[in-house]
């Protein structure tokens, strides 16, 4: 296995205009890994990718992908990689199977090969049976694995996801899951964005939390939650718009607390007994639910703002 | 008293109309006059020089046989692509009419306010084109407002026929055919350029059951202040009839697509 | 010492000069028009018959003979090849309003130039299928002038790869044209700029008609694509044809060179 990561960026950033979208950012992954990009709409992962897939040059740090600088060899990196951009990008003028093929043959992949390449693709993403449907009556999930289905077909060593599952319902993002699962246990290197904290537990081995443009931690999701937020968490509701008077009521129960416009959070290691401490006090919320810590609580931490809003 | 419901769904459509008025005004005027210039003024020079041509034309010079009928040519070019394209939109990309049809508007109501709609593109086009008359001594005539509300008959004629069948269309495939075969031939065989007289006869009988050739007679005839009175009637009389069946079928057409 | 072979090459931009997969652009029009599409095509060939027809049965007795360039011609002879070269023009401008549509709307560009693909690559393949399907339509035209007795001479058949520079200058220059439009209205102001190059380019009558304005006609591209198929289909040939050329190429290269900068600037973010 080479010891030179996929991706190297030190310093990076994209403006657009005056306007900076990536301020700075240092990432390293490596092959094999299943890296991740949280953060809210506007953090920057769309720019990020869109740097690493060769299709929007830097304006300034460093980059390199395969050792490979993007503003001179984007073509030899594009060739060895697999996009899902965040927007399907598929060709409304054509069937699926035609955009599978096509899309072969853009990386000079012999027609034939493009055939046996997009069956065994639409297999995998379970669409044969709309192989030659045109994209349009699609829904948003088949659309999604059609994409996906198109970014494998020169099988990428680097496989770029932006927020693979944003918009689907739950169902469908289960079924995306378990195919990019799969493809991890292939050996494909990972890189998506989401801003579903579900999804970056799910599916990152490492990850990196933006904000503004920049990195505002990284790890592994279980060594962020015990480095960022305490084991479990326990949200209150008080009747519509008294969140914020009541929350001095249970003030100082468990390490920390959140008030949110809809909730009232309270970080301890132990919940039952926290809410067993708010009844003490008196404090009569509408409900109380007690949960483990997830990333949404690291990021609420470290910007005092909710991921999706 | 509220507006009437076909004027609202017109309404909408002008507001769209409005960020665009201003180049579309300019092409209303620029080209027919552009048009004037090259084809009225040289190619008559040539026409005019010619022999016989003036019988052919029954006196007329050439620019003022070919001028007038611009005003019918245009209103049909306009109208027609204008039920095309954008009709389908309504439907399908933008569909605004779903939208129109989920308030209490009928879809009758969206059909006529469309067709309004489409008139008064006619009109607009129609204008254009007088306007460019007036720069011209042969044809600054009192007869042209009235050839400006015969194209704009002759313009609904198309666009109401056109805008039932594209009701029924998911694709916007058949509209190059329909330029094609319908609306090109017409543009170029309907009497606009020369007398249909130099047409096979069946040809003649082909061009004559067509509304466009209607529109040209007349145009032309109101702005050389020819109109008599037994031949306007049949030709707004026949245009009249395609413009009642074609809303009827129009009617009927959103009606169906509009599910209700 | 700059050679001439090395011209182009200053000219033109990177993205261009590395373009090695124009012919994919081709592929997939192929791929789109299997689906149907042909019959948009194929039924375009009607359009010059009924131009053809119209003069040859109108305007023809209208007009009568006319004299350019010292022959006597008969109107349908002097008017069929302007028309051919008009077309030509048409076509590429008509095949530019969809680029707008897939830069814009379709967006089919951003997943092409995901792959190893290049601007130049969908800029040449653009313009190169435009002048592909121009030229279908040129043959179609000129074996219905042929049909309708409206060449001259053998030499018309030269008319065609002509017919196939027009399309490809004008495609060139109207999809860089495009690629600064912003919406739908913007497309208002084409046939204003198309129109008067379609009646003033020495298209219906003598270039000698225009007297002393004779240089604005020669100022219009299409002219020199005019001039040129119009002698050639009288037989004749002429030095003055290399200048006409010229302007033809020297389009083609100035669209090409501003589409992929553009591309890249709209895209490439
Ligand atoms: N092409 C562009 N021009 C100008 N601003 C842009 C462009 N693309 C993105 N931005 C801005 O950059 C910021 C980051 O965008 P993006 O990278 O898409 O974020 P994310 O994918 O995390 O939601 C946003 O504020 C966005 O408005
Ligand atoms: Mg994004």
């Amino acid at each position: 296995m080479s010891t030179t990561p996929l991706i190297v960026a030190r310093g990076l950033v994209k403006r657009f205009g005056s306007f900076t979208a990536v301020d700075g950012i240092d990432v390293e992954v490596h092959r094999g890994e299943s890296f991740g990009f949280l953060g809210p709409n506007g953090a920057g992962k769309s720019s990020t990718m869109r740097m690493i897939g060769c299709v929007s040059p830097r304006t300034d740090g460093e980059l390199r992908i395969f050792d490979m600088d993007p503003a001179t060899q984007g073509k030899q990196i594009r060739a060895r990689i697999g996009v899902v951009p965040q927007a399907d990008q598929l060709d409304e003028q054509l069937t699926v199977q035609d955009n599978l093929m096509l899309y072969g043959r853009y990386f000079d992949l012999p027609r034939a090969e493009c055939r046996r390449r997009a069956a065994e693709l639409l297999e995998f993403v379970q669409l044969t049976d709309r192989a030659t449907s045109k994209i349009e009556p699609l829904s948003g999930g088949m659309k999604r694995r059609v994409t996906i289905a198109r970014s494998l077909v020169n099988e990428p060593e680097l496989l770029l996801l932006d927020e693979p599952t944003t918009g689907l319902d739950p169902q469908a993002r289960h079924v995306l899951w378990d195919r990019l699962y799969r493809l991890k246990q292939r050996g494909v290197t990972l890189v998506l964005t989401t801003h579903y904290m579900d999804e970056a537990e799910q599916l990152c081995d490492r990850l990196v939390v933006m904000d503004g443009g920049r990195i505002v931690a990284e790890g592994s999701p279980r060594s962020l939650i015990e480095q960022h937020s305490t084991r479990e968490v326990l949200e209150l509701r008080y009747p519509a718009g008294t969140n914020e008077e009541r929350a001095p009521d249970v003030a100082g129960i468990g390490d920390r607390s959140e008030v949110l416009p809809d909730r009232v959070l309270i970080y301890a290691h132990d919940g039952e007994a926290a809410l067993a401490e708010v009844h003490a006090r008196g404090s009569r919320p509408e409900s109380a639910l007690v949960r483990r810590s997830s990333l949404e609580d690291v990021f609420l931490r470290l910007t005092g703002r909710s991921l999706v809003d | 008293m509220s507006t009437p419901a076909p004027i609202r769904v017109w309404e909408s459509h002008f507001r769209l109309y409005r960020t665009i008025w201003r180049s579309n005004v300019m092409g209303a005027f620029v080209q027919p006059f552009l048009y004037l210039l090259g084809m009225g003024l040289g190619v008559g020079a040539l026409v005019d020089r010619g022999s016989g041509s003036a019988e052919l034309l029954d006196g007329l010079t050439y620019f003022q046989f070919l001028a007038p009928a611009l005003i019918a040519t245009s209103a049909m070019m306009v109208t027609s692509a204008e039920a095309m394209w954008p009709v389908l939109g309504g439907f399908k990309w933008q569909s605004g009419y779903h939208a129109a049809a989920a308030t209490p508007l009928s879809p009758g109501e969206i059909a006529t306010g469309v067709g309004l709609w489409h008139a008064t593109k006619a009109l607009i086009a129609g204008s254009g084109v007088a306007v460019a008359l007036v720069f011209f001594d042969g044809t600054r005539s009192p007869g042209l407002p009235l050839a400006v509300l015969f194209g704009g008959l002759t313009g609904v004629a198309f666009s109401s026929a056109i805008t039932a069948w594209t009701a029924t269309r998911d694709e916007d495939r058949s509209f190059p055919t329909i330029n094609r075969f319908v609306i090109t031939p017409l543009f170029l065989f309907g009497g606009a350029f020369y007398p249909i007289d130099q047409l096979p006869e069946w040809l003649q009988w082909v061009a004559k059951a067509t509304p466009l050739w209607h529109g040209v007679e007349l145009t032309r005839n109101a702005v050389n202040e020819q109109l008599e009175w037994d031949s306007t009637a049949v030709h707004v009389g026949y245009l009249s009839l395609f413009v009642v069946l074609g809303w009827l079928s129009a009617r009927r057409s959103f009606a169906k697509r509009l599910g209700r | 010492m700059m050679t001439l072979a090395e011209l182009p090459l200053r000219i033109l931009p990177p993205a261009v000069l590395a373009a090695r997969r124009p012919h994919r652009m081709l592929e997939r029009q192929w791929i789109v028009n299997r689906r149907g599409g042909w019959m948009i095509v194929l039924t375009g060939f009607f359009e010059p018959l009924f131009y053809l027809l119209s003069i040859r049965i109108g305007f023809g007795g209208l007009v009568g003979d006319v004299t350019d360039g010292g022959r006597t011609m008969p109107y349908a002879e002097f008017v069929a090849p302007a028309l051919f070269a008009s077309s030509a023009m048409n076509g590429s401008i008509y095949e530019a309003t969809n680029i707008f549509f897939k830069l814009k709307y379709e967006k089919t560009y951003d997943a092409v130039l995901a792959t190893p693909m290049t601007s130049g690559d969908v800029a040449l393949g653009e313009m190169l299928y435009a002048t592909f399907r121009g030229a279908l339509y040129s043959v179609a035209f000129l074996i219905t002038m042929w049909a309708l007795g409206m060449t001259a001479s053998i030499w018309a058949i030269a008319m065609l790869p002509v017919a196939m520079l027009v399309s490809f200058a004008f495609s060139a220059v109207a999809i860089a044209g495009t690629t600064y439009m912003r919406t739908w209205a913007d497309f208002e102001y084409v046939p204003s700029l198309m129109l008067p190059m379609f009646l003033f380019s020495a298209t219906f009558y003598p270039l000698s008609s225009y007297g002393d304005w004779q240089w604005v006609v020669q100022l219009s591209p299409l002219y020199h694509g005019v001039a040129v198929v119009r002698g050639l289909n009288q037989g004749e040939w002429a030095w003055s044809y290399l200048a006409h050329v010229s302007v033809l190429v020297a389009m083609a290269l100035w669209g090409l060179s501003v589409t992929a900068r553009r591309i890249d600037h709209l895209l490439l973010k």
